[in-house]
């Protein structure tokens, strides 16, 4: 049972940081632009334009 | 400064003039010396643009970043000050085929609805952290933890959920607390009885050491109605922001000369009476007035539904929405602001809107029926336990599981999860719902009232007879008519465009406002216009169609006739809707042939012509007392007051702003198909939502009675309450099944419509 002291703390903890990650991206608008997003990936920025 | 660019599929356009100390109220501060603003840019509209944008804004000297948002069309510039003007980036953006006009996402509410979003969002972020973990916590418990054990994790639990349900439970509590400060309830009392009572409870419960803690159940509830309630944010905050972007697009000022004769632009809003202002061809009137110089013809059709322009010379009275075809004008305003002719229809169609009985959605009808029910249900439970002496504790704990296993989680879910993916579904086909209501309205409407002019026809005309004209005198008139801004010349190119012709150079040509347009070509006179004009007999028989006549030197003259032609699939549009049992009025402003020629066509039997705006809105309220439930179809401002009286009502995209404003939904594309869509998809909408009411509150039927002898236990309380939202969220999805146009097809619609030069005549 002693085992419990370590798990609860390290599950909850594990929880608050998705939990923090998560509005943190929010807020950083990374939920503002899904279209874009998903294909800014796919652009070669790192080759100059002709 | 104009740069001699800006073209869009060959068509030019002028690009937005940031004017004055207008321009301040664009631009924010991001940094020291450094500036943002913002650009809408309807033709951001494929990944290619987003890199092209991107890569040309960054590589002008004093940019320093530029980003495409491709969901909203919108570009974010931040430069630094003074190393570059915001007009040039306006000018730049033109010159590579964008037109971008600045935005302020407080102008058009957008902010607001983004912020309202962020917080159900944040809150449905904590809701479910909370649940998730409270969740793992309660498993074990009813996996057999013990006692201490126990106690230890109903503490947890407490700790985790009571603060999360402060939190989320929010919006519920407010809305909640409003409904009975009005002295209504509405589903948001019983969600936060519910919650609030088990929240203490289970307080209480772990306080003593006892089994029954019901924190799970509290906020797996909350979470499950966040989604809910966010999903139906959502719907709404769709349509909004894409109407949005068509209504910001309109124009916003006027020249106006001064006492000196030197001209100067200005905001509509500072358009006074008494003013000159001077409105070039092509311009739509910003205010009502008299004409001083000039003789031009005014193209109505917006506002009266007349699909022939009309000739003014000075002392003809004009109203603001008109627009001017031939010559400029110079107008003295005699009413601006509140009190032109446009004012008058608004408030006619406020008026309206507020004669209309409030429609109350489904939920918020059953919440009338089902708290009160529920509430006794709880009572009569206590009261029952009472009596037969079971004691304050197992009396309260039934009675709080009663409230518990109520709580309309499935309810919350019902209704929104089936009109979200309903109008995602729709609005991939291009018609765009304002909320939830008008889509439940539309499932309901038994006659249908269209208007006709941009409604069912296009409000373009189009040349349609004689159609063996010879090659020559068709690019010849074509040639004339290309000086024109009138609507039939405009038809005239087109059509010769279409043909793949090359309309023949005329020289020497004149516009004669009224008449019609004179011209030189191979040393003979050629003339275009009307009759009169070009010494053709006037003929007595109006067949409802438009026409101009030309005439080349001695030759005799042909007379061209054009006709508004009906939007594609306007006839099957018709006749499904009489398929689907529903009445069809055709309603216009128009001459009785015009009118009675496109009743034949689409195969109407009830029409009104020369209808008024007020006649339009009195027939609409006839009907309506008459216990008819009245989608008005209409794009005009003359429609306005009867899209606001009517039950429902829907607007092209091309409709004028306050038609757009005025409709509850919107279509994209040029098909009139769209009406019939929306009212299938609403009714096979309407149908699953009430199919998931009766899930619902099939569900409650068998839980009810076991939580009334106590049999309600958390860990039966949580499986019920997930099992049936997701059932209902299951059931939803099949909305989404079935036959619909590719979206493919749909995004190209949506793309054409967003065409600059339709976007600048719907303005």
């Amino acid at each position: 049972m002693t085992g419990l002291l370590y798990l609860i703390p390290v599950a909850l903890f594990m929880g608050g940081v998705g939990l923090v990650a998560f509005i943190w991206s929010l807020k950083s608008g990374q939920y503002d632009d899904l279209e874009g997003a998903a294909w800014r990936i796919l652009q070669d920025d790192d080759t100059p334009k002709p | 400064m104009t740069l001699p660019c800006c073209t869009i599929d060959g068509e030019y356009f002028q690009p937005f003039k940031l004017e004055g100390e207008d321009a301040e109220r664009w631009i924010s501060s991001a940094g020291p010396g450094l500036k943002r603003i913002e650009f809408l840019v309807p033709q951001a509209n494929r990944p290619e643009a987003m890199a092209q944008i991107e890569t040309d804004l960054s590589a002008l000297g004093g940019v320093t970043s530029a980003r495409v948002n491709l969901t909203g069309r919108r570009v974010v510039v931040v430069y630094e000050d003074g190393a570059i003007e915001p007009q040039a980036l306006i000018d730049r953006l033109g010159f590579l085929g964008y037109m971008a006009r600045p935005f302020d996402p407080r102008e058009t509410g957008l902010s607001k609805d983004d912020r309202e979003g962020g917080r159900l969002l944040r809150a449905l972020a904590v809701a479910g952290f909370a649940a998730g973990n409270v969740m793992l916590l309660s498993v074990s418990v009813w996996s057999g933890a013990q006692d201490a054990t126990r106690d230890l994790f109903h503490w947890l639990s407490a700790m985790i959920a009571l603060p999360a349900v402060a939190y989320a439970g929010r919006p519920f509590f407010y809305s909640a607390v409003n409904a009975l400060r009005m002295g209504r309830v509405n589903m948001d009392v019983p969600i936060s009885l519910g919650v609030l009572l088990a929240s203490f409870m289970s307080l209480f419960e772990t306080i003593n050491g006892q089994q029954h803690a019901y924190f799970d159940a509290a906020i797996t509830l909350i979470f499950f109605l966040l989604a809910g309630r966010y999903l139906d944010h959502l719907m709404r905050a769709r349509a909004r922001s894409a109407i949005a972007q068509l209504v910001s697009l309109s124009a916003e000022g006027a020249t106006i000369v001064e006492g000196d004769g030197t001209r100067r632009y200005v905001p509509s809003r500072e358009i006074k009476a008494g003013m000159t202002v001077a409105v070039a061809a092509g311009e739509r009137l910003p205010a009502d007035g008299v004409i001083r110089e000039g003789i031009s013809d005014m193209d109505r059709s917006l506002l009266t539904g007349e699909s022939a322009p009309e000739t003014v010379k000075p002392g003809s009275e004009v109203h603001a929405g008109e627009m001017n075809v031939t010559a400029p004008v110079i107008v003295e305003v005699t009413a601006a602001g509140n009190d032109t002719f446009l004012s008058e229809l608004v408030r006619l169609m406020s008026a309206a809107e507020q004669g209309q009985s409030l429609y109350i959605r489904i939920a918020d009808r059953l919440a009338r029926f089902y708290s009160p029910a529920v509430h006794t249900l709880a009572a009569i439970t206590l009261a029952g336990w009472l009596v037969l002496g079971q004691g304050w504790h197992g009396a309260i704990m039934a009675a709080v599981a009663v409230l518990i296993i109520t709580c309309p989680c499935a309810l919350g879910l019902a209704v929104p999860a089936v009109q979200v993916v309903a109008s995602g579904r729709l609005f991939r086909s291009g018609v765009m719902i304002k909320d939830g209501a008008a889509l439940e309205k539309l499932a309901g409407v038994d006659t249908v009232v269209f208007d006709k002019t941009g409604t069912l026809t296009r409000g373009e005309p189009a040349l349609i007879a004689p159609l063996m004209v010879s090659t020559e005198t068709l690019t010849l008139a074509a040639g004339l008519a290309q000086a024109s801004k009138h609507p039939l010349s405009q038809a005239l190119v087109r059509e010769v465009a279409k043909r793949g012709l090359t309309p023949v150079t005329v020289s020497d040509i004149a516009e004669h406002p009224g008449l019609g347009l004179s011209g030189t070509h191979a040393g003979e006179q050629v003339r275009l216009g009307s009759r009169a004009w070009c010494g053709v007999e006037e003929s007595n028989e109006d067949q409802g169609l438009l026409e101009f006549a030309f005439r080349r030197g001695g030759k005799p003259p042909v007379v061209f006739h054009f006709e508004d032609k009906l939007r594609s699939e306007a006839a099957q549009t018709v006749q499904e809707l009489k398929d689907m049992g529903l009445a069809v009025h055709l309603l216009s402003g128009d001459r009785d042939a015009a009118v009675k020629r496109v009743a034949q066509a689409v195969n109407i039997d009830t029409f009104v012509s020369r209808a008024s705006p007020q006649a339009k809105l009195a027939y609409i309220d006839a009907l309506s007392k008459a216990g008819r439930k009245v989608l008005m179809v209409g794009d005009g401002i003359n429609d306005a007051p009867a899209l606001a009286a009517g039950y429902t009502s829907m607007a092209p995209a091309t409709a004028s702003d306050i038609g757009r404003t005025a409709a509850e939904t919107v279509w994209m594309g040029e098909s009139a198909f769209a009406v019939v869509q929306a009212i299938t998809v609403s009714r096979r909408t309407q149908r699953i939502a009430k199919e998931n009411f009766a899930l619902a509150v099939g569900y409650n039927v068998l839980a009810v009675p076991l939580a009334m002898v106590g049999l309600v236990s958390p860990l039966v309380a949580a499986i019920a309450m997930s099992t049936s939202s997701i059932i209902v969220i299951a059931n939803a999805l099949r909305v989404g099944l079935g036959t619909t146009t590719s979206a493919q097809s749909a995004r190209q619609a949506f793309d054409q419509e967003t065409d600059p030069r339709k976007l600048r005549d719907a303005a």
